[in-house]
């Protein structure tokens, strides 16, 4: 397949294809992602960029975000689709290119995160399906001289009832693309729904598990060059100067150019580009970090908190409060690294009039900008190609890696692909903030906790875009969870929380200010249950009379998990809860045992109220992975600092969770019908917790410092 | 450079790389089979699993000086076998991949396990398969695929 194939081309070639639904992949070798304008031929309606039906029957639906194994690339067509009152197996899904068009519909950011992409596509996705269906119905109607109103539609047919006619929307798409596209077409109900709400298989799945899904590091371009690059291993440090020669040694080398992040190896493939660097020799200017440690940093923390801290909330008075019991206590959480399976990587091919960027990316804008600024090109000049991604959990939201590879093509005048190895990857991430929280509670005669005092401080992601991120010195993703959005109803609390500083470069990680705040709260609540003799659950329900639906998922987990029944000897639940993003709460039930002194967790359940469900088993699915990853988190995640650096470098010193380590987990989905919450991260902030709160069960010893060690 | 020969699923292919260069490389740079993916390099994380005469191996830890000559290589594009495709429908069948990288390397460790168990248990599963990081977590549902594949044969 070349870079001339048409729309044509390629609906022709897919709809002679066998039955099934279809999936146009992307491949990194061919791009046929060219605009839109160059395709129009098959191009029956078009009522915004998402969508086309084919004159052929197909229905292409582009999607514009990046699919890093959360589902969106089944999930967002299978809402359009269902508006649409499409044949599913008829719908293929592309990937945008990254134009203006797409740009637009998402008001002017192309970007994953957040756990964001169901919610914010919800409503215009299914408009555009809904406005489209209508056309459909309108064209078809005035062919048949009959009112519209006296039609429906069915699996990709228009159908008029009353006279046994029917046509498929290919026939009358040519016609509909004519219409005027209505700005407010007829939603479907939720009982309508005929795709939304089933467990359609994901499409990407055949060709991940035969070798064929093109992911970025797969990218191959004539003439392409494989480099590593030799970064300053202290956070701020520079190239002082370097010399090449026995890099250039190295056969297969080709050049050795210095960019921002350090000094760059181009070589005819990976292999020689990671010999090369080994033989570079780089002096490094090692700037003011170079003494910097884990305890420095927690000693920076310890003297910020001891300052004045911006007020997050301030309800009652904590301070009235009269108290029977006091409870106090100090949480402190590390650095975390992203560990992707695929290791970041981005390919950049810098010509005079243009440039292409293969990245697999959850930030194309911040792609696109990044390439325009280092080319001096303009947006239009360049091509951003998403590949799938091999992982995400917010490190792709970065732009390093493109930097990277667009600065050392333009060096190199090549084609170029970078790589980050692994030790790169895990030394040169943004890391999840490390975080010291202090608090303090008030129990009543009836041990029902009256006042809640929450202090904490971390280093800010939002700051690196200056002041105007941080509203009144306070990060909006690092509070969440404590203030306003505090799940419980406690008649009185104050909150503070102040920017930390930190020469560790920290970024947005799966979850991001919850992973830390729901372990504390979470925690500290079932310090506050053991403290006033209460169960951890009765606790619960009490402080969330006032939230049903809260209640409802507390509830579903509490029975599913057999809550209160026998274990065996030596085995104990937690429990936790997380309300996020947007609609969702989970809360997760967690059966451990220590084993050798290490934590074992053998049963997670799962229950969680999502609003309304697009697919329920990309919501197990997600669940699940949120659940691995947050337990690799608390059992084992540690980013320590010496000497400015960081001192682990792979899987054998920052070690994640394997097969004979994974629990068994069961999710229960609560049917909603409210607007859909996010799916991707709410999973993971309530399992340190409960895992926390299981251990505390088992050996009477409170887990106040993750990873959970108990030694 | 040195030239060697390596049989890949089935084909013979002459490439001229460094005797050091490991299979890893010479499978996606050299011959442009990239189902095989780079995780670690350091044979900790089983994304570049390939089989070496049927045997599950690291091919970032296996030289190609090791690999080359009568030996026969198998990667993810040549899985052809019966194993392979009911191991394959089971993936699907179970919803396994997510964001799919490791995958690869996870279906060619559990074929290698069906060919010397071709009815595992939970323990000949762990022992074979812990290997192999996700960091999606699919492992439970890695795990009734192979049992899925197992029970089909």
């Amino acid at each position: 397949m070349t870079s001339t194939v048409t729309r044509r081309d390629f609906l022709r070639s897919s709809a002679g294809a066998s039955a099934g639904l279809l999936i146009a992949l992307y491949l990194p070798s061919a791009d046929r992602l060219t605009k839109l304008g160059n395709r129009r031929e098959a191009v029956g309606l078009s009522p915004n960029a998402w969508l086309v039906v084919g004159t052929d029957d197909t229905v292409t639906v582009y999607l514009d975000k990046s699919e890093m194994g959360q589902g969106v690339m089944t999930a967002l067509p299978m809402i359009l689709a269902d508006e649409l009152d499409a044949a599913w197996h008829s719908v293929r899904v592309e990937q945008a290119p990254v134009t203006a068009a797409f740009i637009a519909l998402r008001h002017g950011r192309l970007s994953t995160g957040g756990s964001t992409s169901v919610r914010t596509s919800w409503d215009p996705m299914r408009t555009a399906g809904a406005a489209a269906r209508e056309m459909l119905v309108t064209a078809a109607a005035a062919e048949w001289g009959v009112d519209a109103s006296s039609c429906h539609t069915e699996s990709g047919k228009v159908v008029h009832a009353a006279s046994g006619r029917s046509v498929t929307y290919g026939a009358v798409a040519a016609a509909a693309g004519k219409l005027a596209v209505p700005a407010q077409p007829r939603l479907k109900q939720a009982s309508e729904f005929r795709i939304i709400g089933t467990r359609a298989k994901r499409v990407d799945t055949p060709a991940k598990t035969n070798g064929s899904a093109g992911f970025g590091i797969d990218t191959r371009q004539p003439g392409m060059l494989v480099a590593l690059v030799k970064r300053c291993p202290v956070f701020g440090g520079k190239v002082a100067r370097f010399d090449a020669a026995k890099a250039k040694a190295v056969p297969g080398v080709r050049h050795v150019v210095q960019i921002s992040s350090g000094v760059a190896v181009l070589a005819d493939g990976y292999w020689p580009a990671y010999k090369g660097r080994d033989a570079l020799t780089v002096e490094w200017d090692l700037g003011p970090n170079a003494t910097v440690d884990t305890a420095g940093i927690w000693k920076m923390f310890e003297d910020r908190i001891a300052q004045p801290l911006a007020v997050v909330r301030d309800t009652g008075n904590v301070a009235a409060a009269d108290p029977d019991k006091t409870v106090d206590a100090e949480y402190r959480l590390p650095f975390l690294a992203h560990a992707t399976m695929e290791p970041m990587n981005c390919s950049a091919h810098v010509r005079a009039d243009g440039c292409d960027v293969w990245v697999p990316t959850q930030n194309q804008t911040g792609a696109l900008d990044t390439a325009a600024q280092i080319t001096g090109l303009s947006r239009d000049q360049i091509a951003v190609h998403t590949t799938f991604l091999g992982g995400g959990f917010g490190r792709r939201s970065e732009t390093d890696f493109v930097s990277d590879a667009v600065e050392a093509s333009k060096a190199a005048g090549a084609p170029v692909k970078v790589i980050y190895d692994r030790p790169d990857d895990i030394q040169h991430d943004g890391y999840r903030p490390a975080a010291l929280h202090r608090l303090s509670a008030k129990l009543d005669a009836n041990g029902w906790p009256v006042a809640w005092t929450h202090r904490f401080v971390a280093p800010s992601i939002l700051a690196r875009y200056g002041a105007r991120a941080v509203d009144k010195g306070i990060d909006g993703d690092a509070i969440s969870g404590t203030g306003d959005d505090f799940p419980y109803t406690i008649p009185n609390m104050h909150v503070e929380y102040g920017i930390a500083e930190s020469p560790v470069p920290v970024w947005w990680w799966r979850s991001v200010g919850h992973s830390s705040t729901d372990f504390v709260i979470e925690s500290f609540l079932d310090e506050l249950a053991a403290a006033g003799g209460k169960d951890p659950v009765e606790l619960r329900r009490h402080l969330l009379a006032e939230s049903p639906r809260r209640l409802a998922v507390l509830n579903l987990a509490v029975e599913k998990s057999g809550w209160g029944t026998p274990l065996p000897n030596g085995h104990a639940r937690g429990i936790a809860l997380l309300d996020g993003f947007g609609n969702t709460i989970v809360v997760q039930v967690a059966e451990v045992s220590v084993e050798a002194q290490k934590v074992r967790v053998h049963r997670v359940t799962c229950a969680v109220d999502c609003g309304m469900v697009v697919n329920p088993a990309i919501v197990e699915s997600q669940m699940e992975s949120a659940i691995i990853y947050g337990l690799s988190a608390a059992l084992m995640g540690e980013i320590t600092i010496k000497d400015g650096r960081v001192e682990q470098s792979s899987f054998h010193d920052y070690p994640v969770m394997r097969m004979n380590e994974a629990p068994k987990i069961d999710v229960h989905i609560i049917e909603s019908s409210e607007h859909p919450g996010g799916i991707g991260e709410p999973g993971l902030p309530p399992i340190a917790p409960a895992v926390a709160n299981a251990v505390f069960a088992l050996t009477k010893k409170r887990v106040r410092e993750l990873p959970i060690r108990l030694v | 450079m040195p030239s060697f020969t390596v049989l890949v699923n089935g084909r013979p292919h002459t490439v001229d790389v460094a005797a050091d260069t490991p299979l890893l490389w010479v499978l996606r740079d050299a011959i442009g089979l990239t189902g095989t993916k780079f995780g670690c390099g350091m044979g900790q994380c089983g994304a570049c699993t390939v089989h070496l005469d049927g045997k599950a191996v690291r091919s970032c830890m296996t030289p190609v000086a090791t690999a080359a000559g009568q030996h026969k290589v198998t990667t993810i594009e040549g899985l052809a076998t019966e194993h392979g495709h009911r191991l394959q429908q089971a993936w699907i069948e179970e919803d396994v991949p997510q964001c799919g990288y490791c995958q690869s390397g996870q279906i060619m460790s559990a074929a290698a396990l069906l060919t010397a168990h071709p009815t595992p248990t939970d323990d000949d599963i762990d022992r074979a398969m812990s290997g192999n990081i996700c960091r999606c977590g699919t492992y439970g549902r890695i795990r009734s695929a192979i049992h899925r594949a197992s029970k089909e044969a």
